[in-house]
Parts: structure tokens; C-alpha cells; sequence
């Protein structure tokens, strides 16, 4: 029998007493655990968001906003740029520093989810989170480590397919497919096939509705934001704005503000809003057949104030976006020749010379840009450069989360914990004063083990290792406790913030606890340990 | 095997003034020796059985087991010593009620050598005829099964001296003298000196050697005289 069965049967032989003092201990340390592993999951999900690319590309105004409006879908966006300044990084003078730019459009919502307009690269070519989820590139110790475990990865989900745990991305020409986030098609039950309707606006109360898109993947749990959002087709995303009619009570459209700058009211006249369209005119039955972009001449929107785009979508021909510049809105067809080259060549290979003729009016909210490890030095120098023009910023979206999570959300965690560890320090008061207020109960017991033989240094030892069971089993409680609650709350933490946690997800914070309560255990069990110390045998005996 | 010489140990009262307790010039037992020891309540008993174990440190004078001057200990060796060379029985058993039977006569030895002998425990508890009460807790045992519980807890380390304070004073006269012939047999069987205080006449004739604590303490006999 060792001191610490001797100190285990102690505890045990006052079970009320040593339940409620580790249950106490136990509720300070649940919230620890549930302060550590939630802000660790926000973080790694924070963190993880933006993998895939380096640098978001969009309108003057908070970087932060910027980024967390593009990646975590919160908030509206800052404003827009031309769709010509993305072509700069599609075909343009930054084609060079960039491997890789993916436009973004943002401004309607399905449900109450953010509707995001993009095109397929943003699944072919971005490597989702859910393709890391076992695999955190983050964690592996050098440069080539990490760029063989990209390579890999690339190799395995070369056609994106294992991002979708239902149906596939949405072509190039597939103009009104679309692809949910695993939140999205959970809470909707949107599935492969289904048709939904976004609404303008990011208020599912309002907005008035568009045309309908078709669901053609479901995304796999991701753990990020992209769970709760909604992929179209940018070319969609472009056709339904253009024909909305804008609302100014609601937020700027990508397609509604010729501006770089963050629009306001007079943006909104810009060319290629239309008024007095006619959407009933719209016939969107072909939007799953090839597009047909076959015009030569893009022709500048800018000419076109108050015509609007005439989008006729022929059945058989694909939406010819040849807007001719007619304010005639019967006129819906757009003949080869007139309309503009579109770079969507349907779902065979595409070019990414978006250069049709509607191009010019047209805005993208956010471009997403992974920029070209070949070409380091300029590749560095880019954000620079964006932000000294004055037409746009760039940010690190890893920059501009890290800021935001050892600023605000560090600080917010920091309080949060600061409360919780208080908690556990009352409650290991609370111990101090029930093995303290044991001890007087306990003098004859203690001196009956030192006329058994023991030392002053056993018996304090003994109370000091009590103290450190209660503060283990407290901790234990709390561990489970913390873990069983975080795993109740998964499935409310998800459906309300996108973050998926699991109850047996663990911080490695979570290690210092057992020695943090080792060392709170041994200051409050030394008061009673030393009474311990001091009790004289013969007069307590004789008790 | 047990020697004292010129011990003397005294208290001070809370007004200051030394109350003093014992003043014996010697005492001897040989090993295997049983002695009774008797006196009146108050005379000095229980002083003279924790001065004996070390509990309390005398005043002045010798006190030798086995070879070894214990006053010249410090605490924490006298405190080993004691663990290791003599077994103690209380008067009110001192149980400890968070152990078992088996646990109680187990932590002795955790405290003497950190090494607990369950064979021996065993054998003991058996030899007190407690086998089938292994797992209880004191709270669990009447009070003749808790003093022989106690008994075996005193043979637990193979002391050199045992040492009974009233052990037979707290419970019927049923079970008191199967305690004293277990704590006598246990004693003779291992060759312990076994010191026993009472005050019972009944308990006191069964010895060979009785001490009266009035004829051997030189603080009874000045008051006395």
C-alpha cells in the first residue's frame, strides 16, 4: 500500500465532500476546455479557410472586412472592382506573378446562406479544406515536406470529385449550376438536381428572388464557411443581377457599381443596371447546354447606360451574351458576330480569356489570387504594387486572420479564460477550505498513522496528495465534462457559426492543465498539509 | 531487549508551572517477556507506553530496544524506528475507518518499509480469525473484531515490542479475554516483549510479571510518600 492508495482511500471514505469539491473544480475546468478547444477549432477553421491561396483582391476599404466577407461569408462586402481588373490577373501585367485568380461575386443568399458566384476553379484548382482535413499541410516540419504532401494531394483530387459527397462542380458553360456546402444542403435538403432560387441581398427575409440555378454537387463537410454557402456560376450570378433590379435598401451588387471604390448611391446608375427589365423575358431553359460565345467584339457596357444587358438564353443555342447595345427589350438575340468571346467554353477545357464583349460593367467582389512560387521576388511585391495604384487592395487573408485572432479573438479568449481559470481557483478554495475544515475531524486519525510509524513529511504528504486527486479527478470531470458538452453543442456550434467541432476534438492547451492543477493542488493543500505536519501525536491521541 | 534508565518526562501546565509525570530509574523486559503494567487513571500509563515508542521524547534519560538508544533519535527516525520495532494497540483500537481490515493491518507496513506483506497480513488476520472479514471497514466490524483487527495491525511489522494500552477497555467481557490471549499468543509465538497496561485485576493475574506503575515511578512514590 503506497501513500497514494492511502491518499485515494481518504478521498474516497468522504465521497459527498470529495464529489462536490472535484465537481467544482470540474465545472471551472469544462470551461476551460470548452474556451480552449472552441477557440482552437475557430482558429485551425479561421486559419484553414483561407488555404489555397495567398492574396484577396477587391475594393478599398478594411482588409479585414474584405476577408472575412470573401472567406468566412460575414459581413458585406467592402465593394467591388471591375471585371476588367481581374482580367489583369487572368491575361493581364499580374498574369505573371499569379498562378492562379479566382473571381468571387457575392450578394444574394438562398435561405439565409450566402449565394457566391465564382467559377470552377474555385473547386478545381483550390484545395479545399476538406481535402486537408487529415492532413495539415501546416504540421509538417519543412518547405519540400509540405510541397510533396501538396503534390499529393493534388494528384489525388486532381478532378475535385473528393470534395462532393454528392454530384460534381458546375461546368465552365453549366451558367445556372450550382454547388452547396454540406451545412447548405443539410438544412435546405437541396440535393443534386434540385432547383433553387436565390434572393437578392444577403437577408433571406427579403431581396426579391432570381432566376432558378440547379444544384450540381454537394460539398463534403469542410468544417470551414464554405459548409454554409452556396457556389453558382459566376456567369449566372452575372446574368441574374444584371436583369435585377436594384434595390439601393439592399447591398451593393457586383454587377450593379462601375467603381473600384466602395460604391454609393451614385454607383448604382451604372450602365449596366437595367431598368425597366423585363425578366420575364428571360428564358433560362438553356442553361445547361453549351453557351455559344461566339463574338468577336466585346463592346463596352459603358455606351450602354440604360440598356441593359439583353440576355435572351436560347434554348438552342446557349445564353449568347452579345448585348448589342438595343434598348429594345424584346430584343433578346444576340447574333454571332455582335456579342462578345466568351471564355466559357463549356465543360471541355476553357480558357480563361473571359474576354467577351459584356465584360467591361461587370464586378467581382473579391478575386482570390494564389500567386506564382516561380516568380517569388514579384510575387512579394504584388500586394504592394495593388495597394499603391489605389483602384484595389490586396491582403493576406493568413495575415489578416492571424491579426484578428491574437487581436480581438485572442484578447476575447484571454478574458474568457482568465474567467475560467478563476473559476477553478475558487474552486480550489473551495478544496483548500474542505480538507482545511477536515483536518480537525482528521488529528486523531493522523495521529494514529504516526503512532503507526509514519513520518510528519508522510502525513503531509498524504494531504497534499489528496489535494492533488480531488484537483485530478476534478480535472477529469471537466475534461469529460468540457468534451461531452462541446459534443452536445456540435451540432447548435454548426449550424450556427459553420465551425464543426467534436466532442474528442483536444487542444494540446489542454496538457498544461493537468500540471496547472498538479501546482494549484500543492498551494491549496498546503495549509492543511502543514496542520497535518504539526499535529502532535500524544496530545491528539488522547483526543 | 527494552531498558530504561533515569527517564524522566513532565508537561507544562498553562500557567507555566512543570507538572511532572514519570520518574522511572529502570525498567527492564527481556525479549519475549510479558508484563503487566498497573496503576491508577492518571498515574502515568499511557506517558510511559508513548515514551516507550518514541512518541514522546523523555526529559532526560535512556530508553534502549533492540540495541538502540531512542532518545538520542531524531523525530523522524524514532518514527521509523517505531514503525519497524514495536507494535502499538489503543485502547480505543484506532482504526483507521477509511481501510479495510486487510488495509489497516497493510498501512503499518507502508509506513515502515513502503512495502506491504498482504501474505502476512493475511496470515494474521487469519490468526485472529478475521479471514472472512477481509474487505470490511472498522464501521463494519463489531467492537471485539476491530481490537483484533487492531491486534493483528500491532504484529504487522515482526516488532520487537508490543505495546497495549487498556486494550480490553472498551469491550465486553466476552471478547476481552480472547483479545488478551491473542495478543499473549501472538506475542509468544513471535517472540515479542509484550508490555500491557490495565487496570483490570482479572487481566492482571493472568501474567507472571506485573509492574505496578506507583512501586516504579518515582513521581507516584514521592507524592505517595
Amino acid at each position: 500500500m503506497n501513500l497514494w492508495k492511502i491518499a485515494l482511500r481518504s478521498v474516497q471514505h468522504r465521497r459527498l465532500a470529495s464529489g462536490l469539491t472535484a465537481l467544482s473544480i470540474g465545472l471551472g475546468v469544462a470551461l476551460v476546455v470548452g474556451v480552449m478547444v472552441i477557440h482552437g477549432v475557430v482558429s485551425h477553421t479561421f486559419r484553414r479557410s483561407g488555404e489555397g491561396y495567398d492574396l484577396i483582391v477587391g475594393a478599398k476599404g478594411s482588409r479585414l472586412e474584405m476577408v472575412l466577407n470573401t472567406v468566412y461569408h460575414i459581413g458585406k462586402p467592402v465593394g467591388t472592382v471591375p471585371y476588367e481588373y481581374y482580367k489583369e490577373f487572368e491575361s493581364g501585367r499580374f498574369a505573371g506573378d499569379v498562378e492562379l485568380a479566382v473571381p468571387c461575386c457575392m450578394g444574394g443568399n438562398y435561405k439565409g446562406f450566402r449565394v457566391v458566384g465564382t467559377t470552377p476553379d474555385m473547386f478545381d484548382e483550390i484545395p479545399f479544406p476538406s481535402r486537408r482535413i487529415d492532413n495539415d499541410l501546416s504540421e509538417l516540419a519543412t518547405d519540400e515536406e509540405r510541397e510533396e504532401a501538396r503534390r499529393r494531394e493534388q494528384d489525388k483530387f486532381a478532378d475535385s470529385k473528393g470534395l462532393f459527397s454528392e454530384g460534381e462542380n458546375f461546368g465552365w458553360g453549366d451558367y445556372f449550376g450550382g454547388v452547396v456546402g454540406a451545412t447548405v444542403a443539410r438544412k435546405t435538403g437541396l440535393k443534386v438536381g434540385d432547383k433553387f432560387r436565390p434572393v437578392h441581398g444577403f437577408d433571406a427575409e427579403q431581396g426579391e428572388e432570381h432566376d432558378e440555378f440547379e444544384v450540381v454537387g454537394v460539398l463534403r463537410p469542410t468544417g470551414t464557411a464554405n459548409d454554409r454557402a452556396l457556389f453558382i456560376n459566376i456567369e449566372g450570378f452575372w446574368q441574374i443581377h444584371e436583369h435585377g433590379h436594384y434595390d439601393e435598401s439592399l447591398d451593393v451588387l457586383p454587377g450593379e457599381n462601375a467603381s473600384a471604390e466602395k460604391p454609393d448611391s451614385a454607383d448604382h446608375a451604372d450602365a449596366n443596371v437595367v431598368p425597366g427589365h423585363d425578366e420575364a423575358e428571360h428564358d433560362h431553359a438553356a442553361k445547361e447546354e453549351e453557351p455559344d460565345h461566339q463574338a468577336d467584339d466585346g463592346h463596352d457596357h459603358a455606351d450602354e447606360a440604360g440598356a441593359g444587358h439583353n440576355h435572351p438564353h436560347d434554348g438552342e443555342d446557349g445564353p449568347d451574351h452579345a448585348e448589342n447595345g438595343g434598348d429594345d427589350e424584346a430584343d433578346h438575340e444576340h447574333g454571332a458576330g455582335d456579342g462578345h468571346n466568351h471564355a466559357f467554353e463549356g465543360e471541355a477545357g476553357h480558357d480563361h480569356d473571359h474576354d467577351h464583349g459584356h465584360d467591361h460593367g461587370r464586378q467581382v467582389t473579391a478575386i482570390l489570387v494564389r500567386t506564382n512560387e516561380k516568380q517569388i521576388a514579384r510575387a512579394m511585391a504584388l500586394p504592394k504594387i495593388i495597394n499603391q495604384e489605389g483602384d484595389a487592395q490586396a491582403a493576406m487573408p493568413a495575415e489578416e486572420v492571424t491579426r484578428l485572432l491574437e487581436g480581438i479573438v485572442g484578447n476575447i479568449q484571454a478574458v474568457l479564460l482568465v474567467f475560467a481559470v478563476m473559476i477553478v481557483i475558487v474552486a480550489g478554495i473551495g478544496m483548500m477550505v474542505s480538507i482545511y475544515n477536515s483536518m480537525s475531524e482528521r488529528r486523531h486519525e493522523i495521529a494514529v498513522m504516526r503512532a503507526l510509524g509514519a513520518r510528519r513529511t508522510t502525513v503531509m504528504s498524504i494531504i497534499l496528495l489528496e489535494s492533488i486527486l480531488l484537483s485530478l479527478g476534478g480535472g477529469i470531470i471537466g475534461l469529460v465534462l468540457g468534451h461531452s458538452l462541446i459534443g452536445l453543442l456540435a451540432p447548435q456550434i454548426m449550424e450556427h457559426t459553420g465551425v464543426v467541432v467534436h466532442a474528442l476534438q483536444f487542444q494540446a492547451a489542454e496538457l498544461i492543465l493537468i500540471p496547472g492543477l498538479v501546482f494549484m493542488a500543492s498551494i491549496v493543500g498546503y495549509l492543511p498539509a502543514v496542520i497535518a505536519y504539526r499535529t502532535e501525536v500524544a496530545e491528539s491521541l488522547s483526543e | 531487549m527494552l531498558e530504561l534508565r533515569d527517564v524522566k518526562k513532565s508537561f507544562t501546565l498553562p500557567d507555566g508551572t512543570p507538572l511532572h509525570v514519570l520518574d522511572i530509574e529502570e525498567f527492564q523486559a527481556g525479549a519475549g517477556e510479558q508484563i503487566v503494567i498497573v496503576g491508577h487513571s492518571g498515574c502515568g500509563k499511557t506517558t510511559l507506553l508513548h515514551v516507550i515508542a518514541g512518541i514522546s521524547r523523555p526529559d532526560s534519560g535512556r530508553v534502549v530496544i533492540d540495541g538502540w538508544d531512542t532518545t538520542v533519535l531524531s523525530e523522524a527516525d524514532r518514527d521509523q524506528f517505531r514503525a519497524a520495532k514495536i507494535g502499538y494497540v489503543f485502547q480505543t483500537f484506532n482504526l483507521l475507518p477509511a481501510f479495510s481490515a486487510l488495509e489497516n493491518v497493510m498501512i503499518g507496513m507502508a509506513f515502515a518499509d513502503g512495502r506491504a506483506d498482504r501474505d502476512r497480513a493475511l496470515m494474521l488476520l487469519d490468526r485472529v480469525g478475521l479471514s472472512h472479514r477481509l474487505t470490511h471497514k472498522p464501521a463494519q466490524l463489531s467492537v471485539g473484531e476491530q481490537q483484533r483487527v487492531a491486534v493483528a495491525r500491532a504484529m504487522a511489522n515482526r516488532p520487537k515490542v508490543l505495546l497495549a494500552d487498556e486494550p480490553t477497555a472498551n469491550i465486553d467481557s466476552g471478547n476481552q479475554q480472547q483479545v488478551i490471549d491473542m495478543l499473549r499468543g501472538a506475542c509468544q509465538q513471535e517472540n515479542v516483549a509484550l508490555l500491557l497496561v490495565t487496570h483490570s485485576p482479572e487481566v492482571a493475574k493472568q501474567f507472571d510479571r506485573v509492574e505496578r506503575l506507583e512501586e516504579i515511578n518515582r513521581v507516584l512514590v514521592s507524592n505517595r510518600d
